[in-house]
């Protein structure tokens, strides 16, 4: 095991599998003299050149449909979006061929295709904020992957570019810094599967990238009063594992949601819907869900921070389940 | 080098390219073909065999059989969704492509795809895509593929005049040049987006000297001259195989049915329509085939009279086969692993 950041985790699955794969190839807006808008792949440019690092313009509908062909015609692409309020530009692209190529051609073209991009934000105002994985997720054809940790990034990503389906990987720019341990030998985690982070018998908190932490650190928090928090981590959007949310349910009775993006149709919504069809006699209290405050992302740090729930707002919301 | 042989046209002195009688034949049934499959997909559209959108090819056959004619086998294919003219001039068996109209379990997608949606990869044909310009940047990518495996083949992409106006039809082909791909894209012209004449919203009213803004060669030609798009499509795609970057053709026709089925075609005049079919392109390219003594009218009556079986039997094997057995529903999403 070494320590490593959630930036080198992600960094060393994709540097591994171009070294294990010469069809993987890594195409997007400064990907390569610049290194990386983010520095994930800094380095790259030098030591696989302009053939399997690929600048590309300004063009995110042109990023993804070219990714797309490639990844048709034999390739295996990892397309990067410098950030996923980018990916409205290529809108078009990702829900009418990424998603659907394979199925209204019955099955005679493959797009194995990584799209690679961070949610975040930091006083980068309404349009550069964003969170839309659950656009993502609401598209058959997809798989989404939204991990929280450098384990699971490095594992789920080399995974992704593995796989003969298209995989939408969003990371999370507040996370790039994060430190965790990352098996020195070669591994791989499947996509689909959630994870429980933190086992307790009070409450279940339900969440995934960068919330997961939010919820890590209000479960410790919570534990010094003698509530248990089990924390799950859903690593992948689409398909949702359940089976670890509901066998939580079973052994709780309580459910929160922690999600960043805004509550109304987000991922909160479709899992407090499965767990009430499922799990509804489990539950002693309503599930609950809390994101981001309904309204376009403002520039003012004092107002930003009020945006999201934190360790102390999830608390809260908690201690309220339990009483 | 003039062509004196009774059999043989020149048409291009420099290359010497000349059409063989045999493809004089091969090209007159393959227009023939699409002209009476979409007839007859068009009757049963009307008795409701067919649903959805269905858009007729017909009056613009030579740009694909054209096209076709000049590409190899293995280059590469990709279409705006008035596909049935390409899938059928690359030779795919027409009862496949009437039974993916049909929505049966034979056809070419296994009825999942249906009219917009035409595509045998085996063949190199990477599908009908229906978001106008939409697959510009897909045939960069494909190219893009191409290049990075050092194969051979180009790309072909073919799209209506209206998809030059779109953001992705610029960004596609610019992405195409920087990389010096190997992708021709052929614009049909036929003149109206929908029912909007082109002039009326594109700034640039001559496709081809778009290609400048990608400082790319283009051209302009006569898309109802099948021989002009054979030719001009074999000269831009071994330049472009030679190195030479992306190419642009310009195949000026025009579409002698509605936009889809159901346009009342207010836009246009009955006689504009009934000038553009004084140029039928099969008509056309009969009267060559006649007057250099290519071909008898008994041998081209005897063609007809064949394409008329081979779509009665595409017909036929349309509504013989199964529909989608309810359990498809749910494959094709994802590719197991």
């Amino acid at each position: 095991m070494s320590q490593k950041t959630y930036r080198e985790a992600i960094r060393d699955a994709l540097r591994e599998e171009m070294l294990r794969d010469e069809l993987v190839l890594i195409m997007g807006e400064e990907v390569g003299v610049w290194g990386g808008t983010y520095a994930v792949t800094r380095g790259f440019y030098g030591e696989f050149g302009g053939k399997r690092i690929l600048d590309t313009p300004i063009a995110e509908e042109a990023i993804i449909g070219a990714a797309v062909g490639a990844a048709m015609g034999g390739l295996r692409p990892v397309a990067e979006l410098m950030t996923i309020n980018f990916s409205l530009v290529a809108m078009d692209q990702i829900v009418n061929n990424v998603a659907k190529i394979h199925s209204m051609f019955g099955s005679q073209a493959r797009v194995p295709l990584v799209i690679r991009t961070p949610a975040g934000w930091g006083q980068l105002a309404a349009t550069h904020s964003q969170s839309f994985e659950a656009w993502f997720a609401h598209v058959p054809g997809l798989l989404v992957v939204m991990p929280a940790t450098p384990y699971d990034a490095k594992g789920l990503l080399k995974a992704a570019i593995r796989s003969d389906n298209p995989v939408m990987f969003i990371e999370h720019a507040r996370l790039y810094g994060v430190k965790g341990e990352v098996p020195d030998a070669e591994y791989t985690l499947p996509i689909g599967v959630s994870d429980v982070k933190r086992p307790g018998r009070d409450v279940t908190i339900v969440s995934y990238s960068r919330m997961l932490h939010v919820a890590l650190g209000a479960a410790e928090e919570l534990a010094k009063t003698g509530i248990e928090c089990e924390v799950v981590d859903l690593r992948t959007l689409r398909p949702l594992d359940m089976a670890p949310v509901y066998d939580s349910v079973e052994k709780t009775h309580r459910a929160l949601i922690l999600e960043e993006d805004w509550t109304t149709c987000g991922m909160g919504a479709e899992i407090a819907a499965r767990i009430s069809r499922y799990r509804f006699d489990s539950l002693d209290v309503p599930v609950e869900r809390m994101g981001q405050v309904e309204v376009p992302m403002p520039y003012a740090k004092n107002l930003e921070e009020l945006m999201f729930p934190d360790e102390k707002s999830v608390a809260q919301k908690v201690m309220e389940m339990v009483a | 080098m003039a062509s004196t042989s009774p059999s043989r046209v020149s048409v291009e002195e420099a290359a010497g390219i000349n059409v063989t009688a045999e493809e004089a034949l091969d090209w007159f049934r393959k227009m023939s073909l699409i002209r009476r499959f979409e007839e007859r997909a068009e009757e049963a559209y009307g008795q409701g065999k067919i649903g959805g959108f269905l858009h007729l090819y017909i009056g613009e056959e030579a740009v694909a059989v054209g096209a076709m004619a000049a590409l190899r086998p293995e280059d590469d294919v990709i279409t705006h969704y008035r596909d049935h003219g390409y899938v059928l001039a690359r030779g795919i068996e027409p009862g496949r492509v009437m039974a993916e109209l049909y929505g049966k379990a034979t056809g070419l997608s296994k009825g999942k795809g249906g009219s917009m949606h035409m595509a045998d990869v085996r063949r190199h044909l990477w599908g009908g895509y229906a978001i106008v310009g939409g697959h510009i940047p897909v045939a960069t990518g494909l190219a893009l593929a191409n290049q990075y495996r050092n194969l051979p083949q180009v790309v072909a992409c073919f799209f209506g005049e209206g998809a030059t106006n779109t953001g992705t039809f610029y960004a596609g082909l610019n992405l195409a040049a920087v990389w010096k791909l190997a992708l021709i894209a052929i614009v049909e012209n036929n003149r109206y987006g929908m029912g909007t004449a082109f002039e009326r919203v594109s700034a640039v009213g001559d496709v081809y000297r778009k290609a400048s803004a990608f400082d790319i060669p283009g051209v302009k030609i006569d898309g109802n001259d099948v021989l002009a798009v054979r030719d001009a499509v074999h000269r831009m795609a071994e330049r472009s195989r030679a190195g030479g970057g992306p190419q642009l053709i310009e195949a000026m026709t025009y579409r002698f049915r509605g936009h889809s089925m159901g346009d009342p075609q207010r836009y246009r005049t009955r006689e504009e329509v009934e000038e553009a079919k004084a140029r039928d392109p099969i008509a056309c390219w009969r009267r060559t085939v006649l007057e250099n003594d290519l071909a008898t009218e008994a041998e081209l009556q005897k063609i007809r009279d064949e394409v008329e079986a081979e779509v009665e039997e595409a017909v036929q094997f349309a509504e013989n086969s199964p529909a989608p057995d309810p359990s498809e529903l749910y494959n094709d999403v994802l590719v197991s692993e």
